[in-house]
């Protein structure tokens, strides 16, 4: 599946919802879905900072693609994580670089999500695009050499 | 049907924000710790004093400066009566509880704090009664101790004898814990610290609106509290200061008012309470500030005492039945709020699904982060109540929590 399509897949899901806490239900449902970080990585390096809760997230590059593994401390973080993750894992570095994530605003997360943690949601996009332009470069790197 | 001695449903409707909707649900406001909802009077005092009589205080000879003048002056002696102050020159305007911290730290800590010396503070105090003072220690070469506290978030009295030292030349401390809800034993502290020549200061914030508090009774050195806490508008607060002593300390900020005289090779100091309020005051701030406290006198602070008691008894017996849940905090004397956390269960993940059905309360450190590392936990979920509080309030609250609990678990 594209970044695109499941992105429309998570917008079509919430449609389904009329009230905020069966959204919310949703988003706890995803977060167990979330592929969950070896013990190993949950150290300080893995951590995400600009998270209110603890978030850790782990990148691992296979055969031209990034797939994540992450956890949080906190129920419903865990469940934007999950979405975020299941949005952008097993994609090359270069689609993540040029994903346009548009899911967020249509599923009104903006205005729903409190201050804290659209900007922990920030952070963990932030994060997650970093890792690709790394992995990104190695790869460019790797081919020239 | 329960009798209160506040008809709070009736004071309710003084308070036009509280009636409306948040998220679909009805509005249940419970983060009165972190501010207060203003009553209409203090509404229309502010909206009065812009639209009749806006100006800037002792220095026009016109009217409107006068009427100005005189209202801002009218708001100190009315402060200055509530806390029971012996003049009202006692009083000082500030912009908050931190301010006048702030302002006591500089200059209190400049002129007494020498090297070796210490300040003592508790376990349970706010950031803003910590982090003014680890300064003003950094740079005088001084130490800041702390009196622990217990198990159930409650001051280590035995201990306190053996703190106030020699050394120690101020004990800072609060009133009450606005994390815990404890009401400390405020007169027997400043006995104590008296008993050996310290003096005091006293962060009020979170007890002024909750008890009557009397300065001279208490024999407080200083007292500070924030307006915005107590029903009034932010960026106005208090600082009560003994005369003998805002008289021997010297002036903080610079500038307009605090002067008598100036030229470029020596300016004379404006007396009290002018010497600390450089430039123009809040004078909308301080009108509004009294309107909010002869409202509260209207309804009485022993009143308003009583009534919230029983309801924070009632708030505490409900939660108690909700399984898993756990107090943080459980002194025996207590007074606006109530923190807690769920089993396992991150307070964020809490606070949001109580917005989610309409109920406002405080997650996270509560800007008390060394307190949070006491007990070892990241926050806490904070319910914190006012006198417009009602027991369909609370009720409201312990059904979102239970909703909550069975969401997340």
């Amino acid at each position: 599946m594209s970044i695109n399509e499941q992105q429309d897949e998570i917008v079509d899901e919430f449609e389904m919802f009329d009230d905020w806490m069966d959204k919310y239900e949703y988003i706890i449902q995803l977060g167990k879905e979330l592929p969950l970080i070896e013990e190993k990585y949950k150290t300080e390096d893995h951590l995400i900072k600009g998270c209110q809760s603890r978030v850790w997230l782990h990148p691992e590059y296979k055969d031209g693609r990034i797939f994540f593994t992450a956890d949080s401390d906190a129920i419903i973080t865990k469940g934007l994580i999950s979405m975020v993750v299941k949005v952008l894992s097993a994609h090359s570095p270069k689609e993540i670089i040029d994903a346009d994530l548009y899911f967020v605003n249509a599923i009104g997360l903006n205005s729903h999500l409190s201050p804290t943690r659209s900007n922990g949601l920030l952070s963990m996009l932030k994060q997650i695009r970093s890792f690709a332009h790394a992995f990104y470069l190695q790869q460019k790197n790797n081919a020239t050499s | 049907m329960i009798t209160s001695v506040l008809n709070t449903a009736e004071l309710r409707k003084d308070f036009p924000l509280l009636e409306q909707s948040v998220n679909g649900k009805k509005l249940v406001y419970l983060d009165n710790a972190a501010t207060t909802q203003k009553p209409k009077e203090v509404l229309e005092a502010l909206n009065t004093y812009y639209e009749e009589y806006n100006s800037n205080v002792h220095r026009g000879v016109h009217l409107l400066s006068q009427k100005a003048t005189d209202a801002y002056e009218a708001a100190r002696t009315n402060v200055a009566a509530f806390i029971n102050a012996k003049h009202s020159h006692e009083v000082i305007f500030t912009r908050g509880t931190t301010e006048g911290i702030n302002l006591i730290s500089n200059t209190f800590g400049r002129m007494f704090l020498q090297k070796g010396d210490s300040i003592l503070i508790t376990a349970m105090e706010h950031h803003s009664n910590i982090v003014p003072w680890q300064m003003i220690c950094e740079e005088r070469g001084a130490t800041l101790k702390v009196l622990p506290i217990d198990d159930d978030g409650v001051l280590k009295m035995e201990e306190l004898p053996a703190l106030l030292d020699d050394k120690t030349k101020l004990f800072a401390f609060t009133y009450v814990s606005n994390s815990l809800g404890t009401v400390n034993d405020v007169h027997e502290i400043i006995a104590q610290a008296h008993g050996k020549n310290i003096p005091v200061l006293v962060d009020a914030a979170q007890a002024v609106q909750h008890m009557k508090v009397d300065v001279q009774h208490l024999d407080a050195d200083f007292l500070v509290f924030s307006g915005h806490k107590i029903y009034g508008p932010t960026g106005i607060g208090v600082l009560y200061g003994k005369e003998q002593w805002l008289n021997v300390l010297p002036p903080w900020q610079g500038g307009g008012d605090m002067i008598k005289t100036v030229s470029f090779e020596k300016t004379v100091y404006n007396e009290l309470p002018y010497k600390y309020e450089a430039g123009t005051p809040d004078v909308s701030g301080a009108i509004g500030l009294s309107a909010a406290i002869t409202y509260l006198n209207g309804i009485g602070l022993e009143a308003i005492e009583e009534s919230e008691h029983e309801l924070i008894q009632y708030a505490l017996e409900k939660l108690t039945a909700i399984e898993g849940l756990t107090f943080i905090g459980k002194a025996k004397d207590r007074a606006g709020a109530i923190s807690f956390l769920l089993n396992g269960i991150h307070p964020f993940d809490v606070g949001e699904l109580l917005d989610k059905q309409g109920i406002a309360v405080r997650t996270g450190h509560h800007c008390t982060q060394p307190l949070m590392d006491i007990f070892n936990i990241p926050g806490t979920v904070r319910a914190s109540f006012a006198f417009y509080n009602t027991r369909e309030d609370v009720d409201l609250l312990v059904a979102g929590v239970r909703k909550a609990a069975q969401m997340l678990s």
